[in-house]
């Protein structure tokens, strides 16, 4: 961890859903590199945090800024921290009917206004890192789980983000292929990419992360250092879900 | 023929009701095709003649087709000037199968569109390069058939897709509008859109400004055919998961760049049968622009019969008309085939 100004900051957020409270008070710091992993119980609030920080939801009090752009109703602004925010879903969500390599190209040359050419150089390159450029004329239908996973992970790498959001990457995946996207994720991970990851895979979290945060209902209820937060959890709810994830 | 044999016993004499059933079929067709065959083949007259040669020959009488096929195909149009209709005919023609072709998608067929719908507006209505100026009013058969059910379908289109974007905004004043007007153009029969266009519409324009009546025709059928096909749209749209969205917005697209990249490419694909049953409904309803008084195919082909030496043989005149609609109908039943399958090719 750094003690530089946070890439990411979250202060004081609600947000409801009509009556429902959502989100409440969560305040949270991410430093440059830094690596996050969100664990807590279904419909904690996880998604919805995460989603707030790219604006795919939007928050009713508190701030949110991203690489020093306040997150409001300004549509530059929501624009300008898409650009620098990356952005990996559970169901994937790549697009069906362009190939692998257009989906790659789709934001580089539209909204960045890219020229194709070089759109396709960085393409081809992040799909060797994410090592199956052989399936680039293929579309996403045509590939299996792990390997549409490991697309998604590198369009939402093609606009040169500072930050990478994962929601549950690996939780639609069978078992077999879930080591293939959390080995990308690592590597992403070793060479300084800062990241925010909801993950219930607690190996890579432990192996991965700087920082764990455990919400529940809605608040952020513990923050730690995995070491800490795996063997001396301060909060009781954070053990009592460990005991039951991890199953000791 | 021991193949066929096998083939008929087990197909069509497999079980008691199979075998009853096959010869109540047979009994039936011999009951039609022969006494058809007689009529339509054998006793039919054709080449040039006159009422009289073919009541004599007893059958069908196609020489009602050699003899009048011209005011059939080209109604009212000045007779010495028919090339120009059949010129535009062909222009047309080759215009879709230009279009149809997957390698011609290209902005270069905008171009041709407009270049081609101005060659033959030239044509029909002349008045210039020294052709004879011909009235909309004059206009008729399969030329006026193709001009309002083509260019009531490609306006129509991309109208539609504005509204159904339009009937899921976010904005309520455009949703309102969008809601609104499908549901009053849907709610409304065909004949009184046609009615209002031809009749009420010129009552709110300003004194001595007159719209052509085949233009009138031409904006109530492009008004009704865009309300369905919006609805159409709105089925695909809303077949797209949330997820398709999601991603866009977080790439950074902006809503048109999302529309026009992600979602209606897809969600088009997906009502292709439901879009072009509304072509084809449209292309067939061009038959009622009779009601205002314009001459159609079908209204052409009326009013050849009203000759009363040729009326006897009207079943050979609608016949010879329900071919052709048939043969436009079907050549966009199987294109629509064809496009599905081509566009699902590699995706999914
Ligand atoms: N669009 C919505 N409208 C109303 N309630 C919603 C909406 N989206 C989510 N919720 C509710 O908000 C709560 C938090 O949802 P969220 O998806 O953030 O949970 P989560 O922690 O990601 O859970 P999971 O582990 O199941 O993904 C849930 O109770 C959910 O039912
Ligand atoms: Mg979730």
């Amino acid at each position: 961890m750094t003690a530089a100004a946070p890439i990411i900051e979250l202060r004081d957020v609600n947000k409801w859903y009509g009556e429902f409270h959502v989100l409440k008070d969560v305040t949270l710091e991410v430093a440059k590199g830094e690596k996050v992993v969100v664990c807590g119980p279904s419909g904690s609030g996880k998604s919805t945090m995460i989603r707030c920080i790219n604006r795919l939801e939007e928050h009713q009090s508190g701030r949110i800024v991203v690489d020093g752009i306040a997150l409001g109703d300004d549509l530059k602004a929501i624009d300008a921290v898409r650009r620098r925010v990356g952005m990996v879903f559970q169901s994937f969500n790549l697009f069906p009917h362009l190939t692998v390599l257009e989906n790659l190209t789709l934001a580089p040359v539209k909204v960045a206004g890219i020229a194709p050419k070089d759109a396709q150089a960085t393409a081809m390159a992040l799909l060797e890192r994410v090592r199956i450029p052989e399936q680039a004329s293929k579309f996403p239908g045509q590939l299996s789980g792990g390997q549409q996973q490991r697309v998604a992970i590198a369009r939402a790498l093609c606009l040169k983000p500072a930050v990478m959001l994962f929601d549950e990457p690996t939780s639609a995946l069978d078992p077999e292929m879930v080591g293939e996207v959390l080995d990308v994720m690592s590597s992403l991970a070793a060479e300084g990419m800062t990241m925010i990851c909801v993950t219930h895979e607690m190996a890579f979290a432990r192996a991965v992360a700087d920082t764990m945060v455990f919400m529940d209902e809605g608040r952020v209820v513990e923050i730690a250092p995995p070491s800490q937060f795996f063997d001396s959890p301060a909060n009781e709810r954070t053990r009592r879900f460990l005991g039951k994830i991890i199953g000791k | 023929m021991t193949t066929a044999a096998a083939w008929a016993k087990k197909n069509l004499f497999g079980s008691p009701a199979n075998t009853v059933l096959t010869l109540l079929g047979l009994a039936l067709l011999w009951q039609v095709v022969p006494p058809f065959v007689g009529w339509a083949l054998i006793h039919a007259s054709w080449g040039a003649g006159t009422p009289e040669s073919c009541r004599q020959a007893g059958g069908a009488c196609w020489t009602l087709l050699a003899e009048r096929h011209r005011l059939m195909l080209f109604g009212l149009y000045p007779y010495e000037q028919h090339w120009r209709p059949f010129l535009a005919m062909l222009l047309f023609v080759a215009l879709l199968a230009i279009s149809s072709q997957r390698r011609c998608w290209r902005p270069w067929l905008g171009a041709l569109w407009a270049a081609a719908v101005v060659l033959i507006g030239v044509l029909m209505w002349g008045g210039v390069l020294g052709l004879a100026t011909v009235e909309t009013a004059q206009w008729g058969g399969l030329p006026l058939t193709l001009v309002i059910a083509v260019l009531a379908i490609v306006i129509a289109f991309p109208m539609s897709i504005v509204l159904a974007l339009g009937r899921r905004s976010q904005l309520p004043a455009i949703k309102a509008v969008s809601v609104g007007y499908i549901e009053l153009v849907r709610g409304l029969p065909l004949v009184s859109v046609l009615f209002m266009a031809s009749v009420m519409f010129p009552l709110f324009l300003p004194e001595g400004i007159t719209i052509d009546k085949a233009l009138r025709a031409l904006v109530g059928m492009t008004l009704f055919t865009a309300a369905y096909l919006a609805e159409a749209v709105r089925g695909g749209l809303q077949a797209i998961p949330k997820g398709q969205f999601e991603a866009a917005d977080a790439l950074g697209l902006g809503y048109w760049q999302t529309m026009r990249l992600i979602i209606l490419p897809q969600a088009l694909r997906l009502v292709i049968p439901p879009i072009v049953n509304q072509f084809i409904t449209c292309f067939k309803d061009t038959s009622l622009v009779t009601i205002v008084g314009l001459y159609d195919l079908l209204a052409a082909t009326k009013a050849s019969l009203n000759d009363p030496a040729w009326r006897p043989f009207f079943v050979e005149g609608y016949l010879a008309a329900a071919l052709v609609y048939f043969c436009f109908c079907f050549f966009m039943s199987r294109y629509s085939q064809w496009l599905e399958r081509e566009l699902a090719k590699g995706s999914r």
